[in-house]
C-alpha cells in the first residue's frame, strides 16, 4: 500500500486509452466499473476533443458481481460492434476487472467477430500509463502489422504520438515537415491519427523515427526485429539534438538535401546581450525522462542556465535518468512522490523550475517560476497556437516558454537597484504577468486553501543559526526571486564558519563567498 | 401579500411511467465528494483504499491539483496487497498511522471503500473499528464506500453522512437537523432564514468540525438540502428523527415551500413567515426574470449525473419557462424527490439509470435548445451544435436558496448566452 496524495501517471489502462483514442477506426472494450468512465473527460475537457473516446465501458455494478459480468462484457463488445463498425477491437479490463478475473481477450474470442481483436494485459498494480500505452500500440503493431514490400522512395514511420500527449500534435507536424525538406516521406504516423489499415502498412517504411520513447520503444524495438526498420535514437528537442537528429536521418538514409534553418531564431535569441542575464540561473528540471533528458542539455548548452538538480517520475528510465545526472555532477531523484519533489525544491531554492503541472504548482506555493515540459498535462498544455517541441520550431519555441515565467533582463536590474521602490516590492512580481505575482513565502503563500499547519512550507531550517534584525531587514531587500538562495547560501555559510548568529557582515561575507 | 405560489399542475411528474435500461452509464463514482466534503468538513481527512485509478480520478475530477496538499489521499493496493488480506489490514494500519503522525490536525479519518477494495473483500468497518480504538479519543475513525461498483456520483457524500449517523450520541432533545453539505455563505443564509423564523436550536449535518456535532433522537425533524440523500434519509429515521417531506429548495418557489414546509411543522405564523421571507422572495424573483430571459420557451434535456436533475427541471420549468423534453436521474426515491415531481407538469420522459448510447440517440432526435450533461459528453454535445451546460457546475457552485435563485438560472442561461453572443446559432 502507497499513500498517494497526487499521481504523475494514470493506470495503464488510461494509457490504453490514449492510443485508442490517438487512432481512428479503432475501438476499445474495457471491463471496467461505471466510475471509471471519469477518463473520457480527460480527452474532451483537457484536450478539447471534439468526439467521445472510442472506448465502451461495461459499466459492471456490485449486484451483477454475483451473476454474469462475462455475459454483461459479451453485450457490451457486441454492441460496440454493431454501432461503431470499427475496423479493429482492442479488449481490456481496468483494475477492478481485473480482480474478477473475467479474461477479456478470451470471450472476445470467443464471439467470432470479423475484425481483429487484440487483448490487452495490463497489470493494473503493478505498472502504470505510460507503460500501458507503450504496451497497448505494441499489441496492435504485432497483431496488424504485416511484413510488406518497401516503397520505391524513402520513407519512414514516426512512432509514439498519442492522444493527450504533451504537444504531440505539433510534434508530428514539425518533424513531417523536416523529413520531407530531407527529401524522406512518413509512410504511418501512429498511434496518433492511424487507422487500423495504416498500421497494416508499416512495413513498407525503410526505417522508423520514434518520437516518444515511452510510449513507443517497444513497437520499435519490434519492427526493428521482424521488419527489418532500424529506429531513430535522437528526439530532436533543442537546437543540438535536433542537429543530431538530422545527422542521424542523413546517415539513415544518404539524404544531402540543404536544409534552411533561417526559422532557427532561438540560437540568436541566445546570444543577444538581452539574454545576458540567464547566464548561470540555477534551474531544478523533473518530468518524464525524454524530456528532462533533452531539457536538461537545453538548459546548460542553449540557455546558459546551471542545473542545479534533475529526475524523472518513470522508473522505466531511471538507469537513463541517473547516467545522465552524473554527467551533470549531480545525483537524480527518482520517484512519483509529489510530496518528495517539493521537498527537494525547497530545499534546492532553484531560481526557476523546469517541470510539469506538479512543479507548477510548487513553484506557485514556495514563489519560485517554472515552466511546463513535459506530462502530466493540464488543459493549458493544449494551445490553440502552433507551439511545437520539437525541430527548429520547437526551439524557438522553448526559448519563449522557458524565459516568460522570468523577470526579464533590466527588470532585473532595477530590481537590485530600488529594492524598496514601492512598485518593484515582492509582490509586484514581473512586469508582463499582470495580477499572477507569485506571493512571497511564509503563511500568506498559502492561497491554495490547504490547511496551513502542514500545507505551508517549512522554512528552511534556521534554529541553528539565528538572523540578527538588521541582517533579517537587508536579507528583506533582496528581490524575491533570488531571497530563497541567498538566505540558503548565508545560513550554509555561517554553518560551515561555526557561527550561531548572522549579522550583516555575515550576510554580505555570504554573498562574496558565493559570488561568481 | 407578494406569496401567492403557482398552483401545482392538474397533473404532475410523480405517476408518469418511468424508463430504465441498462447499458453503459456515463457517470462519476462515489468517491468524487470527496472533493467538496473535504473542503465542508475541516478537520477530516478521506483515505480512499484503492488503486491508481481512483487516485487519478480524484485528481482529474478535482480539475487537477487545485490544493497544494488537500485532506484526501489514496492508499493505492499494490499487488502484495491483493495476495492477503491479513498483510492488507496490516498495511492500512501502517499508512494510517503514517498519516496521522503527518496530519496532527486531523480529529476525523473516513476510511473511504473502492472497487477494487470491495471487489478483495478488504472489511474497512473492521479496520476502522480498531483503529477507533488505538487512536480515540484523539481521532475517530469512520468507513464508507464511494466505489464506483456501489455508488453514483453524489452517492459519496450520502453514504459518508449515512455513516456518521450510527454514531451520533442518543438525544430527547426536540432540534431540526438540516442535512447536506453546502457552501459556507448558503448555510449562513439559512441559518439566518430559518433563525428569523424563531426556528432553533439548528443542527447541521455534515457540522463543519468534530465538535459541532449534533445529537438524534425520537424528538428530532430533519430536512434535507440535497436531494441524494436516500441512505442518510433511512439512517436518521432509524434512529428514530423524522423527516420533513418538501420539494429542495432552488430558486424561489422551492425555496418558500421548503422553508414552509419547516415553518409549519414548528408552527411558525402566516404573518412572520411572510415578514421574513418577503423581501427575499421579491429579490429572488426579480434576479430569475433577469437571468431567465433567454430560457423562456426552451427545450431542455437531462442525462442522469447528480441527482438533482428532477428539482433542477422543476425550477427551470415553472419559474423560468422552459420545456423539458428527458429528465433522466441516476436514481429516484419517492420519499425524496417525490414533493418535486408533484410540482413538475406531466410531460417529459422521466428516466431512471442509463444506456448512454440510447440517451444520446434520443438527444440527438430531439435536438434541446440545452443538453445537461457530465463532462465527458459536453464537448462532443456542443461540436454537434447542441449546447450544453456540465452538470458538475451545479454541485460545486452555491444555487441553494433565495440570494442564488437568479445565479443558477443563470448558470443554465450562460450557455446560450455564449451561443447567441458569439453568432453560432446563425451558422
Amino acid at each position: 500500500m502507497k499513500l498517494t496524495v497526487w499521481t504523475y501517471e494514470g493506470p495503464p489502462h488510461v494509457g490504453a486509452m490514449r492510443v485508442a483514442t490517438g487512432m481512428k477506426g479503432l475501438h476499445y472494450v474495457l471491463h471496467a466499473p461505471q466510475g471509471d468512465t471519469y477518463a473520457d473527460l480527460l480527452f474532451t475537457m483537457i484536450e478539447r476533443r471534439d468526439h467521445r473516446p472510442p472506448v465502451t465501458y461495461t459499466t459492471f455494478q456490485a449486484r451483477d458481481l454475483g451473476s454474469d459480468t462475462a455475459g454483461l462484457f459479451k453485450t457490451a463488445c457486441q454492441d460496440a460492434y454493431d454501432r461503431f463498425k470499427p475496423e479493429a477491437i482492442v479488449v481490456g479490463a481496468s483494475c477492478t476487472a481485473e480482480l474478477i478475473q473475467d479474461d477479456p481477450g478470451g470471450l472476445a474470442e470467443t464471439m467470432g467477430l470479423d475484425i481483429p481483436v487484440i487483448p490487452l494485459e495490463l497489470p493494473s498494480y503493478q505498472r502504470k500509463e505510460n507503460f500501458g500505452a507503450d504496451e497497448t500500440f505494441f499489441q496492435i503493431v504485432r497483431h496488424l502489422a504485416k511484413p510488406m514490400e518497401k516503397t520505391k522512395r524513402v520513407t519512414c514511420n514516426l512512432l509514439g504520438p498519442t492522444a493527450l500527449g504533451f504537444r504531440h500534435r505539433d510534434d508530428i507536424q514539425e518533424i513531417t515537415n523536416l523529413l520531407y525538406e530531407l527529401g524522406v516521406e512518413v509512410n504511418v504516423t501512429a498511434p496518433m491519427n492511424a487507422t487500423p489499415s495504416d498500421i497494416a502498412k508499416m512495413g513498407q517504411a525503410h526505417f522508423n523515427v520514434l518520437l516518444y520513447p515511452e510510449t513507443g520503444e517497444q513497437a520499435a524495438r519490434y519492427c526493428e526485429r521482424i521488419f527489418d526498420q532500424p529506429y531513430t535514437k535522437v528526439v530532436p528537442i533543442g537546437t543540438g539534438a535536433t542537429h543530431e537528429f538530422i545527422a542521424e536521418i542523413r546517415e539513415l538514409t544518404g539524404s544531402t538535401a540543404a536544409l534552411d534553418t533561417d526559422r532557427l531564431r532561438q540560437t540568436w535569441w541566445s546570444r543577444s546581450v538581452d539574454s545576458t542575464y540567464l547566464t548561470g540561473k540555477r534551474v531544478f528540471i523533473f518530468g518524464d525522462g525524454t524530456h528532462v533528458k533533452t531539457a536538461a542539455r537545453i538548459a546548460r548548452d542553449e540557455m546558459g542556465f546551471e542545473v542545479a538538480g534533475l529526475g524523472c517520475y518513470n522508473r522505466e528510465y531511471a538507469r537513463d535518468i541517473r547516467k545522465l545526472a552524473k554527467d551533470y555532477g549531480l545525483d537524480a531523484l527518482i520517484t512519483d512522490d509529489y510530496l518528495e519533489v517539493e521537498r527537494a525544491i525547497e530545499a534546492l531554492q532553484p531560481e526557476m523550475i523546469l517541470g510539469t503541472q506538479m512543479e507548477r504548482h510548487i513553484g506557485k506555493r514556495l514563489g519560485i517560476p517554472c515552466a511546463v515540459i513535459s506530462a502530466p498535462v493540464h488543459v493549458q498544455d493544449f494551445p490553440a497556437r502552433y507551439s511545437p517541441q520539437m525541430g527548429f520550431e520547437g526551439a524557438n519555441v522553448i526559448f519563449d516558454t522557458w524565459i516568460h515565467p522570468l523577470v526579464m533582463g533590466l527588470e532585473e536590474h532595477l530590481l537590485h537597484m530600488f529594492r524598496e521602490d514601492f512598485e518593484f516590492h515582492d509582490a509586484a512580481g514581473p512586469s508582463h504577468h499582470g495580477g499572477h505575482a507569485p506571493k512571497p513565502l511564509g503563511p500568506a503563500a498559502d492561497e491554495a486553501g490547504s490547511m496551513p499547519a502542514e500545507a505551508a512550507p517549512a522554512s528552511p531550517p534556521t534554529d541553528v543559526v539565528t538572523w540578527l534584525a538588521e541582517a533579517e531587514k537587508e536579507l528583506k531587500k533582496i528581490p524575491f526571486f533570488v531571497r530563497g538562495k541567498a538566505r540558503r547560501n548565508t545560513e550554509t555559510f555561517a554553518a560551515q564558519k561555526g557561527l550561531s548568529e548572522i549579522s550583516l557582515d555575515t550576510l554580505y561575507e555570504a554573498k562574496a563567498h558565493y559570488a561568481r | 401579500m407578494t406569496n401567492q405560489m403557482t398552483p401545482p399542475p392538474t397533473l404532475g411528474c410523480r405517476q408518469s411511467p418511468v424508463l430504465k435500461q441498462r447499458g453503459q452509464r456515463e457517470v462519476f463514482c462515489g468517491l468524487t465528494g470527496i472533493i467538496w466534503l473535504h473542503r465542508k468538513i475541516q478537520d477530516a481527512f478521506f483515505l480512499v483504499v484503492g488503486s491508481r485509478t481512483c487516485a487519478h480520478l480524484l485528481q482529474s475530477a478535482a480539475g487537477v491539483m487545485i490544493f497544494a496538499e488537500p485532506r484526501f489521499g489514496t492508499a493505492i493496493l499494490e499487488e502484495s496487497d491483493l495476495a492477503g488480506l491479513n498483510d492488507a489490514h496490516a498495511e492500512l494500519d501502517r499508512t494510517v498511522s503514517e498519516l496521522l503522525a503527518r496530519r496532527p490536525d486531523i480529529r476525523q479519518l473516513f476510511l473511504v471503500g473502492s472497487c477494487p477494495s470491495e471487489v478483495i473483500k478488504l472489511d474497512l468497518s473492521r479496520a476502522a473499528e480498531r483503529l477507533t480504538q488505538e487512536y480515540a479519543p484523539k481521532v475517530r475513525v469512520l468507513e464508507y464506500s464511494g466505489s464506483g461498483i456501489e455508488t453514483t456520483f453524489t452517492q459519496g457524500e450520502d453514504a459518508c453522512l449515512a455513516s456518521m449517523v450510527p454514531v451520533l450520541p442518543e438525544t430527547q432533545e426536540r432540534e431540526l437537523v438540516v442535512v447536506g453539505a453546502l457552501p459556507d455563505v448558503v448555510e449562513d443564509q439559512m441559518m439566518g432564514l430559518l433563525n428569523d423564523l424563531g426556528i432553533g436550536p439548528i443542527r447541521v449535518l455534515p457540522a463543519r468540525n468534530i465538535d459541532g456535532a449534533l445529537g438524534i433522537g425520537p424528538n428530532m425533524v430533519f430536512a434535507l438540502t440535497q436531494p441524494f440523500l436516500g441512505d442518510t434519509h433511512a439512517a436518521l429515521e432509524r434512529r428514530g428523527a423524522r423527516h420533513i417531506p418538501a420539494p429542495f429548495p432552488f430558486g424561489e418557489e422551492g425555496t418558500t415551500a421548503w422553508l414552509a414546509a419547516i415553518a409549519k411543522e414548528f408552527g411558525v405564523s402566516a404573518d412572520l413567515f411572510e415578514t421574513v421571507t418577503e423581501a427575499p422572495r421579491r429579490r429572488a424573483r426579480q434576479a430569475i426574470a433577469q437571468a431567465a430571459e433567454p430560457l423562456n420557451a426552451k427545450s431542455i434535456f437531462f442525462f442522469p449525473d447528480s441527482q438533482l436533475e428532477i428539482p433542477l427541471a422543476r425550477f427551470l420549468t415553472r419559474e423560468c419557462g422552459m420545456t423539458p423534453v428527458e429528465v433522466g436521474s441516476p436514481y429516484i426515491h419517492d420519499a425524496l424527490h417525490g414533493p418535486d415531481l408533484d410540482l413538475l407538469p406531466s410531460g417529459p420522459q422521466i428516466s431512471e439509470g442509463q444506456d448512454v448510447d440510447l440517451q444520446l440517440d434520443r438527444c440527438r432526435k430531439a435536438r434541446p435548445d440545452l443538453t445537461v450533461c457530465g463532462l465527458g459528453l459536453a464537448n462532443p454535445l456542443e461540436a454537434e451544435g447542441l449546447s450544453t451546460k456540465w452538470a458538475i457546475e451545479l454541485v460545486f457552485t452555491p444555487v441553494h436558496f433565495y440570494e442564488q435563485a437568479g445565479d443558477l438560472a443563470s448558470l443554465f442561461a450562460r450557455p446560450l448566452r455564449r451561443k447567441s453572443i458569439l453568432g453560432v446559432a446563425a451558422e
